[in-house]
């Protein structure tokens, strides 16, 4: 155990160090993620911009706010912490030099998984409390001591789903290896969690909640915040989200013994 | 470089970024349905309009049956219009591979353009279910008259030729920058808002309804999705389209001298 906290330390320096090298990325980065945290508020500011107009149903402007906040946080993560390092196993995997990760002494998964970060992501961070200050504002109110736990363990926990959502991709990966717009695939149905699952209806909302979970991962946070979640529904999202999560480390498990390597 | 030699060459480009089409299809059609985004919104603004209409600036009625038309056309659009030259030309500079292309007896720009052109035809048979379920339930919301189809053909292609050359233009500022994609993850984003993307343009307050009128961004998707759902007359979509050509004409114009001025500065680093 010891030993890979030592190892994640070190994969954790060399990101640090090449970040700082970027120093200036910081910037970048910010800026530019200003101008996506727009696209994500401003359909919400046309929704709810006219008095006349009855709004997404079950959800006020400053409780809408709430998940937009909470789907800014996950994109910050996804980009940052999840997304560099899958994608350098879609490398890896297109040029043959998985072999050489196979080869080391530990933990494949999680090799690959700590290979890389974006720190310079943490911006998405700091837009997203600046929604989240905006949204409580709104409800002039704000969460109880319970509420944020509760949130904060839900979005754990769909950190947790999203990599292990990843981690299926990459097996699938392992079988059709051309895929490199798979990273722009899973985010563009990542959009999808930016509203509240009221808005799905039907056979999409089952899809949504129980395939690939997106209403977990903001909508229940979200609802955690707003002190309106019941205890019973945080205990099935995150048993829910253990067993995929143990899925999903069997299934990679399966691909990588069935590997045969690319080959160059 | 001869302009009629490369008139002469057209149709063999075309053929080559066909089969290159035919070749990566499994890929276009991640890219496909990758663009999940209008129909998301789609499903929002539907959930909205469930109990009662939108109201536009202008007193429309938007209900859900007139959003699925909208979105259903922003899909089909969207297909047809876009271009990705910028990261292209970003890759090829960076890689010294345009070095290649400088070589040929033909403008770079004109390769660019036929090998986009060319995935066209297939993306048009992707949408073909699209427009199927488009005709099927919201026949109600699609244009008639047969001029304004006319119309749309043309504002199909002024917006394919404003996409394509800001994709030059931001592409070329990757001769005097390291890379120029950022920039245009920032032109993305304010094209997202401005160009009825993620909802039509009617329901922003009137000042930035107006402004829109003014930004390139508008030419791009509402002008053919206002066409196709019957929203714009023939007279009103005449005048737009004509702005639209405008915006075009002055984008061509911009990112050719951007990308004279680019070349000088190449030196084709890289393998």
């Amino acid at each position: 155990m010891t030993r890979y906290l030592r190892l994640f330390g070190l994969q954790f320096r060399t990101s640090v160090l090449l970040a700082l090298q970027y120093r200036f990325d910081f910037f970048i980065d910010a800026a530019i993620g200003l101008f996506w945290t727009a696209t994500a508020v401003v359909p919400l500011f046309v929704v709810y911009g006219d008095a006349s107009r009855p709004g997404i149903p079950g959800w006020s402007f400053g409780e809408s706010l709430v998940v937009v906040a909470c789907f800014i946080t996950l994109q910050a993560v996804l980009d940052g912490a999840i997304n560099p390092g899958l994608q350098a196993v879609i490398d890896h995997i297109r040029k043959g030099t998985l072999d050489f990760v196979l080869l080391k002494p530990a933990d494949a998964q999680f090799l690959v998984s700590t290979s890389r970060f974006q720190l310079w992501r943490v911006s998405g961070l700091i837009q997203a409390a600046i929604v989240f200050g905006l949204a409580f504002r709104q409800l002039d109110r704000l969460p109880s001591v319970f509420g944020v736990l509760s949130a904060s363990l839900l979005l754990g926990v769909a950190t947790l789903l999203l990599y292990s959502l990843w981690i299926l991709i990459i097996s699938a990966a392992f079988i059709v290896v051309k895929v490199d717009n798979l990273t722009y695939l899973f985010t563009s149905i990542f959009d999808a969690a930016r509203w509240p699952s009221s808005v799905f209806r039907g056979p999409v909302k089952f899809f949504f909640t129980f395939v690939i979970p997106l209403a977990v991962m903001t909508t229940y946070p979200a609802e955690a915040l707003l002190g309106r979640l019941e205890l019973q529904t945080l205990g099935f999202a995150i048993a829910g989200s253990l067993t995929f999560a143990g899925v999903a480390r069997a299934v990679w498990l399966q691909s990588i013994a069935h590997y045969s390597s690319a080959g160059g | 470089m001869r302009p009629f030699a490369a008139f002469r060459a057209l149709p063999t480009l075309l053929k080559i970024g066909f089969a290159e089409a035919v070749a990566y299809r499994a890929e276009m059609l991640v890219w496909v349905f990758a663009t999940t985004m209008p129909l998301i919104m789609m499903m929002l603004w539907t959930s909205v309009a469930a109990a009662a209409p939108v109201v536009g600036t202008g007193g429309q009625q938007w209900g859900s049956g007139a959003f699925v038309a909208y979105f259903l056309a922003v899909f089909i659009v969207r297909q047809l219009i876009s271009a990705w030259a910028s990261w292209e030309i970003n890759f090829e500079v960076r890689q010294g591979q345009l070095a290649m292309r400088l070589l040929r007896p033909m403008h770079p720009i004109i390769s660019y353009a036929m090998s986009n052109l060319a995935y066209m035809p297939l993306r048009a048979l992707v949408t073909v279910p699209v427009v199927a379920v488009l005709l099927a339930t919201q026949s109600g919301h699609v244009a008639t008259d047969w001029r304004v189809w006319l119309l749309w053909l043309v504002s199909m292609f002024g917006a394919w030729l404003i996409t394509f050359f800001v994709n030059v233009a931001v592409g070329s500022l990757a001769f005097f920058l390291e890379s120029s994609i950022k920039i245009m993850d920032v032109w993305l984003a304010l094209f997202f808002v401005f160009s009825g993307y993620l909802f039509p343009l009617d329901l922003f307050p009137p000042w930035l309804r107006a402004t829109t009128e003014w930004l390139p961004f508008r030419y791009q998707i509402a002008l053919p999705v206002e066409l196709m759902t019957g929203k714009l007359g023939l007279e009103e979509g005449l005048g737009l389209v004509a702005r639209q050509y405008g915006w075009a004409a002055l984008l061509i114009f911009l990112s050719l001298t951007l990308w004279r001025s680019g070349v000088k500065r190449f030196q084709a680093y890289g393998g």
